[in-house]
């Protein structure tokens, strides 16, 4: 399974290259939309502030939509996942993919910015296909100032301050907001349940 | 909630890992990559290799060493000493670091914080601070603890916060390599002076003090060295005994 890892310049790809091509895959920096070519999955990563999506122009917008209309398997994570909802407070003009309905929003209260560290998830009602597996009380690495609201299609929650969506998951597109190339075992389990599905399995 | 981080240390010279008492008298403690490998299984949080002697000696940290660790991690790696510029920067990044740690060239050019944080995002820069008590408040010291800046510990934290910093590592030289305990009152102090998450290092000794500097001290993490590297399940030990004290753990992995 060849996985495109778009390149968007919003922070480096080693680890989530190195932890897709651990879960199985092979990977394929996309630098423009042609890079996708025929690659059997997608992965939007990405970290920073939002306005870096501006990088992922009309172009890459048509060939991503695309690509889902396809029905080829997408993952967002972290800022990818957020790029995937409407837009985000962080950046009010720059709108987002609106695959998943939602602003994201700015993690308020008493709690240090960026949250950094391992958090569980909270089970939705939603069958989830990329948690599959993962065991209930397993944890997650995050590393974000902003989050994305609850949607129809989240499968996994975190509450810090505001509850959020940690995963979600519509069809064969995906996001989660922690990063899973950073998630120990755990995370390696869920990227190697989206090479599953991406498989068609 | 989110876990309070347990932050495992390799200070390493020459591919080996070593562990000071105040930055001098360094022992060798075995491989790297291995005892990465084992922290890792045994439930550690994330990992910091820091190039002890990078900046004294004037040479970059070792590239072949990170690509190692990196190799077998699939947990946060934070790689610092030695990083000058920002093409250190990118050499320590593109060999499999999450996060860079700076210090003295923090120090000797503030800008170096933003034009990183630029790059990769706030979340892959650490700013490092050595500090020491006197007489008025916290001094910071550079150079591996030999050189005293004009600058304050709180004011260098919230000026390294605004310029894009994502984490403070902040290390209490009087307490380093001790084994006495963090100090929690500068942890505390500094943890209450931005609102980016502070890493307490230095004096780690037992359980106690880890409680003690997630309680008192405020610590968003702490990082120790020498108590990790000498018995077989300390990292998880030290997880179970916080999680009964009520300090919020990662206990599955």
């Amino acid at each position: 399974m060849t996985v495109a890892l778009v390149d968007y310049r919003a922070g480096n790809l080693t680890s989530v290259a190195k932890g897709l091509s651990a879960a199985g895959a092979t990977v394929r920096v996309a630098q423009t939309p042609a890079d996708l070519g025929d690659a059997g999955a997608i992965v939007i990563p990405g970290v920073g502030h939002f306005s870096a999506t501006a990088a992922l122009d009309d172009d890459w917008r048509r060939a991503i939509l695309q690509a889902i209309d396809e029905g080829r398997p997408l993952l967002g994570i972290c800022l990818g996942l957020q790029w995937l909802f409407e837009g985000s407070d962080e950046m009010a003009d720059q709108p987002g993919l609106g695959v998943f309905a939602g602003r994201c929003f700015e993690l308020q209260g008493d709690v240090k910015v960026p949250r950094v560290g391992w958090n569980t998830l909270a089970r939705t009602a939603l069958r989830s296909r990329l948690l599959d597996g993962v065991p209930a009380d397993a944890s997650a690495y995050f590393t974000h100032s902003f989050a994305a609201p609850l949607a129809p299609e989240t499968s996994a929650t975190t509450t810090h301050g505001m509850e959020f969506t940690s995963v979600v998951e519509r069809g064969r597109v995906a996001g989660v907001q922690f990063h899973p190339e950073k998630s120990g075992t755990a995370g390696l389990r869920l990227l190697a349940n989206f090479l599953t599905f991406a498989r068609g399995a | 909630m989110l876990s309070r981080r347990i932050i495992a240390c390799l200070d390493t010279r020459d591919g080996e890992v070593v562990k000071g008492v105040n930055f001098a008298g360094l022992r060798s403690a075995g491989r790297p990559a291995d005892l990465a490998a084992r922290y890792n299984a045994d439930g550690i949080d994330e990992l910091v290799l820091l190039d002890v002697t990078a900046t004294l000696e004037n040479r970059g940290a070792l590239l072949a060493t990170v690509r190692d660790v990196a190799r077998q991690l699939f947990i946060p790696l934070t790689v610092g000493g030695g990083i000058r510029s920002m093409d250190d920067a990118k050499a320590i990044v593109d060999a499999g670091a999450d996060k860079v740690s700076i210090n003295s060239a923090a120090l000797r050019d503030p800008s170096l914080i933003t034009r990183l944080a630029q790059l990769y995002g706030s979340q892959a820069v650490i700013v490092a601070i050595d500090a020491r008590r006197a007489a008025d408040g916290y001094e910071v010291l550079s150079r591996s603890g030999t050189a005293l800046e004009t600058r304050r510990a709180l004011d260098w934290a919230r000026e390294a916060a605004a310029r894009g910093a994502g984490e403070i590592l902040l290390t209490s030289i009087d307490r380093d390599g001790t084994r006495a305990g963090f100090d929690c009152e500068l942890t505390a102090a500094v943890s209450g002076s931005v609102r980016i998450p502070v890493i307490a290092s230095g004096g780690a000794g037992t359980p106690e003090h880890f409680a003690e500097v997630f309680t008192a001290g405020r610590a968003d993490a702490a990082l120790a060295a020498s108590v990790f590297h000498f018995s077989e399940h300390a990292v998880r030990d030290l997880k179970q005994f916080l999680a009964a004290q009520g300090v919020p753990m990662r206990l599955a992995w």
